[in-house]
């Protein structure tokens, strides 16, 4: 239901949109009629209803088109892309949260300190940081940066695409290669959002540590490492779970900026290309992409809520 | 409120964001005064391009932060972009608000079919990408000024919906609202004089917050050449032009984004202490995601 809300509000929103894909394909002399031969070719004719109509029935059968501008199946489109977008933005959010957490916690014990302070300047500031900004700051580091340095070969490190046309095609060094290019936009992506985790578990927990059970367990005399494991953190998990829940999508969608200025192919720079080539049957396959992750990961978070907070069964 | 009772991120935000306001207002028309070159102007640009931070071009000016490819002058162009970047913010941010406050008090008082309607319409497009839905309208409706902001205002609104609704549930349900009604308030005057004040906490906030969200997106969008357009300055549409030059200047793509930093961590200061004061917790939970 939602995502049928969702793909017609796009599909609308889209076909509104003057200029359509038929006058970007022909050639600049083409005639009127040309042009109009083309549109009925592509499937542009007709009313709005109409084309929502055999778009929708299509879709239900299952067939999710051709794109426009690349002659392919949308279908092998979103596929050659999404497993470059899954692995950035799975890898940076995994360690968003492995870094973020611990340094949120260390803080909120912290609270308040001098070095608390230092620590939320930093996480601030990084987080006010635009990525595409971070990313040439970081590219500049890479590459003028290394060089002036006289820092070693292996620091010099690669700012554009996913690999060396140039490289080694056999075996490991393929992976090598990724991984060097992968490192870049993975910092550009993870360091923010370990900074963001970091600012949101701080907060979380020196909440959680107000609760009066914490107070009385200090006052029983149970040790400070184990109040935070076991009387603040616990308590602490639920609303990380839904921060998790609501970072998860971004997996799939949040690194336009990065993909951009990496020139990394995965879903974000795929969403561009279709974007300004007005290629419909791709934005509305990769929207739908996205709004499945969203209300997907909605429901995993759901899921695990109830998993690490019985009382929610209950209510 | 005393200046020395104030919580030290709200000092440290306001002041912060009052000489960026000030700064922005007067420093453009001072440089003028000053008989300084005009920021959007390009002069000789042999002589003055690429100039160093603190260097002296070959007419014998001093740029403190330097000067871009076509001589101009960064500070100068990061004032008048300033006027831009924190205008488009603000304004995209206030309009979202406003359209939220509306539309949240609309589905709490009216209920049933509209409340459902309203929920409905929120979820779909929060179950889009803002990013991509920006991008979306920003490139077929064609980049400039305005539909940068309406953009903003449009995608922005379903959080403080959200915040609002909830809000004026609850301050409805509270004696006071009844009391009102049974002394004969009409409906509308109980709304807008009786619950509504009591419902903006959370909404402040989230406005507060959104101005350097929305900044960061308009600076997203001019860097893609989807917001504003050169040669009007934007610190984003800056940065964007000092890509080319990373290598040998890259003083011009990196002062844009320092301010950018330092404005959007003002906002987030002040956003921080409100919440802390106030009792917006639902806030936090919806911020950290846009990126």
């Amino acid at each position: 239901m939602l995502l049928w809300l969702v793909t017609s509000l796009t599909f609308v929103l889209v076909h509104l949109a003057p200029g359509d894909a038929a006058s970007l394909l022909v050639s600049p002399t083409a005639t009127a009629a040309e042009v109009a031969e083309r549109r009925t070719e592509l499937g542009l004719d007709g009313s709005l209803a109409t084309q929502y109509g055999r778009w929708i029935t299509s879709v239900l059968r299952g067939n999710l088109g051709e794109s426009l501008a690349l002659s392919r199946p949308v279908v092998a489109v979103v596929a050659d892309a999404l497993p470059l977008s899954l692995a950035l933005g799975g890898i940076s959010l995994a360690l968003s949260f492995l870094l973020g957490v611990p340094i949120g916690a260390w803080q909120s014990a912290r609270a308040g300190q001098r070095s608390d302070t230092v620590a939320t300047i930093f996480t601030t500031t990084i987080y006010a940081a635009p990525s595409f900004w971070l990313a040439l700051a970081l590219i500049a580091l890479a590459t003028t940066g290394a060089a002036s340095l006289n820092a070693p070969a292996w620091l010099r490190l690669p700012s554009f695409g996913v690999r060396d046309p140039a490289a080694l095609s056999t075996g490991l060094d393929v992976w090598r290669d990724i991984a060097r290019h992968s490192v870049l936009p993975l910092m550009v992506l993870a360091i923010p959002g370990a900074a963001g985790v970091a600012r949101y578990t701080r907060q979380t927990m020196i909440e959680a540590r107000r609760a009066h059970h914490v107070a009385t367990a200090a006052g029983r005399g149970v040790p400070g490492g184990r109040i935070s494991r076991r009387y603040i953190l616990r308590n602490a998990w639920p609303p990380l779970i839904v921060l998790l829940g609501l970072m998860l999508p971004g997996i799939v969608a949040g690194s336009v900026f990065v993909e951009q200025v990496f020139a990394w192919p995965g879903l974000g720079r795929a969403m561009m290309t279709a974007i300004a080539s007005r290629d419909y049957p791709v934005v509305l396959a990769l929207t739908m992409v996205y709004a499945a992750t969203v209300i997907g990961a909605n429901l995993l978070a759901d899921l695990a809520l109830l998993r690490v907070d019985p009382r929610r069964a209950t209510a | 409120m005393k200046l020395a009772h104030m919580d030290a991120r709200l000092r440290w935000g306001i002041g912060l964001l009052a000489i960026l306001v000030i700064g922005a207002a007067i420093a453009p028309g001072l440089g003028a005064l000053l008989g300084a070159a005009s920021p959007t102007n390009i002069g000789d640009v042999l002589a003055t391009r690429l100039v160093r931070p603190f260097g002296v071009d070959a007419t014998g000016t001093r740029h403190l932060l330097g000067t871009d490819a076509f001589g101009r002058d960064v500070l100068a162009r990061l004032w008048l972009g300033a006027r831009i970047s924190i205008g488009v913010g603000v304004i995209g941010s206030f309009l979202a608000g406003i359209l939220g406050i509306a539309l949240g008090m609309l589905a709490a008082w009216r209920g049933g079919l509209t409340d459902r309607a309203v929920l409905a319409l929120s979820d779909a497009l929060l179950a889009i990408p803002r990013l991509v839905l920006l991008l979306v309208i920003a490139t077929l409706w064609g980049p400039g000024l305005t539909t940068v902001v309406v953009v903003l205002a449009l995608t922005g609104w379903m959080s403080v919906a959200r915040l609002v609704r909830a809000d004026v549930l609850g301050v409805r349900a509270l004696p006071y609202v009844e009391a009102a009604q049974a002394i004969g308030v009409p409906s509308y005057g109980l709304l807008l004089r009786h619950v509504l004040p009591n419902a903006l906490g959370s909404a402040r906030v989230a406005i507060t917050l959104g101005i350097g969200n929305a900044m960061l997106l308009e600076s997203g969008l001019s860097f893609l050449g989807l917001g504003v357009q050169p040669p009007t300055p934007s610190w984003g549409n800056m940065i964007s032009g000092g890509r080319d030059w990373l290598i040998t200047a890259p003083w011009i793509a990196l002062s844009p984004g320092v301010a950018l930093i330092v404005t959007v961590v003002a906002c987030t200061l002040i956003g921080d202490a409100l919440t802390a004061k106030g009792d917006a917790r639902g806030v936090s939970q919806l911020r950290g995601v846009e990126r």
